[in-house]
């Protein structure tokens, strides 16, 4: 293990990079990018067997890989890159050692084994219960204690990003505040906190559950507190996503905050009331009273809804006032037309804004009612609101970022940059086509985590409108788009990041 | 630069575009908040109504002497049945049924009582696309009134094991 205090100085920011700190992002990130490839080959198997035309699988193998989907997707991939995000924001940025590195050598391996148990389990059909893991749809108590490991690992993950921000401090590393990424991403390492703390609350009775040692756990309650688990993460991706978009826009076309009063205030709102949307998914449960869940819908769950606005309009405007002075001042638009298009970080960003906000985020606002809850509950329309909040949103804003990540922090030139150029393009348009398809078919009534949609086997005969038959093959054709931006946005990280050039100790490129 | 700290004193006022944005986004934020509450009472399509806690068994108990009483026929091995204007109606879902098939009436309001056997299900009603979740222990209670006659299919939308794509109930309302 290097020592500690060993540090290089970054050419283009002026950084202080840790080699500890430079080899857990590493690993962290190089890790997540094999599960993103895992997660993406039962992405395309699953979206072939949903496509009536191709349905591909057998229903054991569907609901098996839809399974490994999930978990590879939305924990596994997006944690160990928030992870890397993580250490990158609190040691680099704040120009820090990394506090307890050997523990965060743990806190990885906590999370692989985690990560490698869930999927064995998985794999093997132990566990085909889907990301939700309902009770009483039971699992091998291993997969439970895979996701309790998880969450362990990355709960230790927090504590080091914490205790490097207390060392830097400590060593007078910065001064004033701390930069405003790093700022967003203690927001969502905080809401991770209490997320990790309700996986913690209810994977651990439903493992005894499992081993047979409780015997009384109800759906309900297991309902209510994994969704404190299930959908929080979501929140962090949220926060952490931002926060990626500040730090993207920083490095593609040189943004300042506008106002940083502006932008701390709306990732303290999140802190304070994004959670609240975690209760969405149990307005049509029959645990909550109808007073219960107007209070849910309503007040406080709207602070978080104007945190994303702000951000909707700081975003943009940090770009455009960059772009201003640059000398694009003709007309309303030229600073958005000249802007850095061929940069994959920034058009990874722009797509991600526009994709979480215009798709995941308003048909998360609005399924999120309780009226229109009844229409869209466990309909595929949700599966499309979280396919344009998650995918779109999130991994496309961490897949722009990775484009950034491997020269400055991993020393090494991209292959193939033309790929990487195109690959934000194909992705996005591969999302929207998903999230559409999937809204179009869910809200005609389309079922999510569904094997035969045309109900070929059934004991009562039904089809759908035949229009479901049409949104999914948008979907399908959706898939093929996106998995293709997938694999070339891993051809692309692997082969730089194992045999890219090695730049030299001064060299400052970025692209 | 969002990466380095900001200058010294940050907390500065907002500018006037900022604030007419922030301002709007608020006021759209507080008539959605209001909303809220406001649907519940004058909307009319707020089915729920405060839940209940019922062990399986007894639920299988109650929806058992609802069919033997109102039961007209059979399809498929499926009891069909007609409960009297306003009557409690029990539907149950377990692996992969819907028990029974219902024969309602246009304009008649009927309390629905839903509840699993075995894992959770999900109620939705097609082609309306009316969705609820369905819980093992505990009774979903919805007022339903039919406003079309015709005849509507339930499938399952929460995954509840390998048969789960064929789970299909119906109602017929006349």
């Amino acid at each position: 293990m290097a020592n500690e205090l060993v540090f290089r100085t970054c050419p283009i920011t002026g950084k202080k990079v840790y080699a500890t700190t430079q080899n857990l992002i590493w690993i962290n990130a190089v890790t997540a990018v094999v599960f993103i490839l895992i997660g993406g080959i039962m992405a395309f198997l699953v979206g072939m067997t949903r496509w009536p035309a191709v349905h591909l699988l057998p229903a054991d193998l569907f609901y098996r890989f839809l399974t490994a989907h999930g978990l590879n997707m939305l924990i596994f991939w997006i944690i160990f890159f928030e992870i890397a995000g993580l250490y990158f924001g609190s040691s680099v940025l704040l120009n820090s050692r990394l506090a307890a590195p050997k523990i965060a050598w743990l806190a990885y391996i906590l999370m692989l084994v985690g990560a490698v148990l869930v999927d064995i389990m998985v794999f093997t059909g132990k566990a085909t219960v889907m990301f939700s893991s309902y009770v009483p749809l039971q699992a091998d108590p291993l997969y439970y204690l895979g996701i309790i490991l998880f969450a362990v690992g990355a709960l230790i993950g927090c504590a080091i990003f914490f205790g490097t921000l207390a060392v830097a401090k400590a060593e007078k590393t910065y001064e004033g505040s701390v930069p405003l990424v790093t700022f967003g991403l203690a927001a969502a390492a905080i809401i991770a906190v209490f997320t990790l703390a309700c996986g913690a609350i209810i994977f651990i009775p439903t493992f005894l559950w499992s081993l047979g040692l409780i015997t009384n756990l109800d759906p309900a309650v297991y309902r209510l507190i994994f969704w404190g688990l299930g959908h929080a993460s979501q929140q962090i991706n949220v926060t952490a996503m931002v926060s990626i978009w500040y730090l993207l826009a920083a490095l593609t076309v040189g943004a300042k905050p506008v106002n940083e009063k502006i932008c701390r205030s709306a990732f303290f709102l999140y802190i304070l009331f994004i959670n609240l949307a975690s209760e969405h998914h149990l307005l049509t449960d029959p645990t909550l009273s109808p007073y219960h869940k107007m209070a849910n819908t309503s007040y406080f769950m709207y602070l978080a809804v104007l945190a994303s606005m702000i951000h909707a309009l700081a975003i943009p405007m940090t770009v455009e006032v960059a772009q201003r002075k640059k000398g694009y001042t003709k007309g309303l638009f030229e600073w958005l037309t000249k802007a850095p298009w061929g940069e994959p970080g920034f058009s990874a960003m722009i797509f991600s804004l526009f994709i979480f906000g215009f798709i995941g985020g308003i048909t998360g606002v609005v399924y999120g009612t309780e009226q229109l809850s009844i229409k869209s509950h466990n309909t595929w329309a949700l599966t499309g609101h979280f396919h344009g909040t998650v995918v779109g949103g999130t991994t496309l804003a961490f897949m722009g970022l990775t484009y950034y990540v491997i020269p400055l922090i991993f020393r090494r030139e991209l292959i193939g940059k033309k790929l990487a150029v195109a690959q934000p393009y194909i992705f996005a348009i591969g999302i929207i086509l998903i999230a559409l398809g999937m809204g179009g078919a869910g809200t005609l009534g389309s079922p999510r985590r569904h094997w035969d949609v045309t109900f070929a086997d059934a004991v009562l005969p039904f089809s759908f409108d035949p229009a479901v038959i049409f949104f999914t093959t948008i979907a399908a054709i959706g898939v093929i788009t996106a998995v293709t931006g997938g694999l070339m946005y891993v051809g692309v990280s692997v082969l730089s990041v194992f045999f890219g050039r090695r730049l030299a100790p001064n060299e400052a490129k970025m692209l | 630069m969002p990466i380095t700290s900001p200058e010294k004193y940050w907390w500065k006022p907002a500018d006037k575009e900022e604030k007419i944005w922030i301002s709007i986004s608020l006021l759209w934020c507080l008539v959605l908040t209001v909303m809220m509450p406001l649907m519940h009472f004058i909307g009319t399509q707020n089915p729920s109504v405060n839940p209940m806690r019922i062990k399986p068994m007894d639920y299988r108990t109650i929806s058992e002497a609802f069919i033997e009483k109102y039961k007209v026929g059979e399809e498929k091995g499926i009891p069909i049945v007609e409960p009297p204007d306003g009557a409690d109606v029990y539907l149950r879902a377990q692996m992969w049924t819907w028990t029974p098939i219902l024969k309602l009436k246009k304009g008649v309001n009927y309390k629905f009582h839903i509840s699993s056997q075995d894992l959770m299900h999900g109620f939705s009603l097609q082609p309306l696309v009316m969705n609820f979740q369905i819980v093992p222990g505990h009774d979903n209670i919805l007022n339903m009134t039919p406003t079309s006659a015709g005849t509507f299919h339930i499938i399952c939308n929460e995954f509840c094991g390998i048969g789960h794509h064929t789970m299909i109930g119906k109602i017929i309302v006349s």
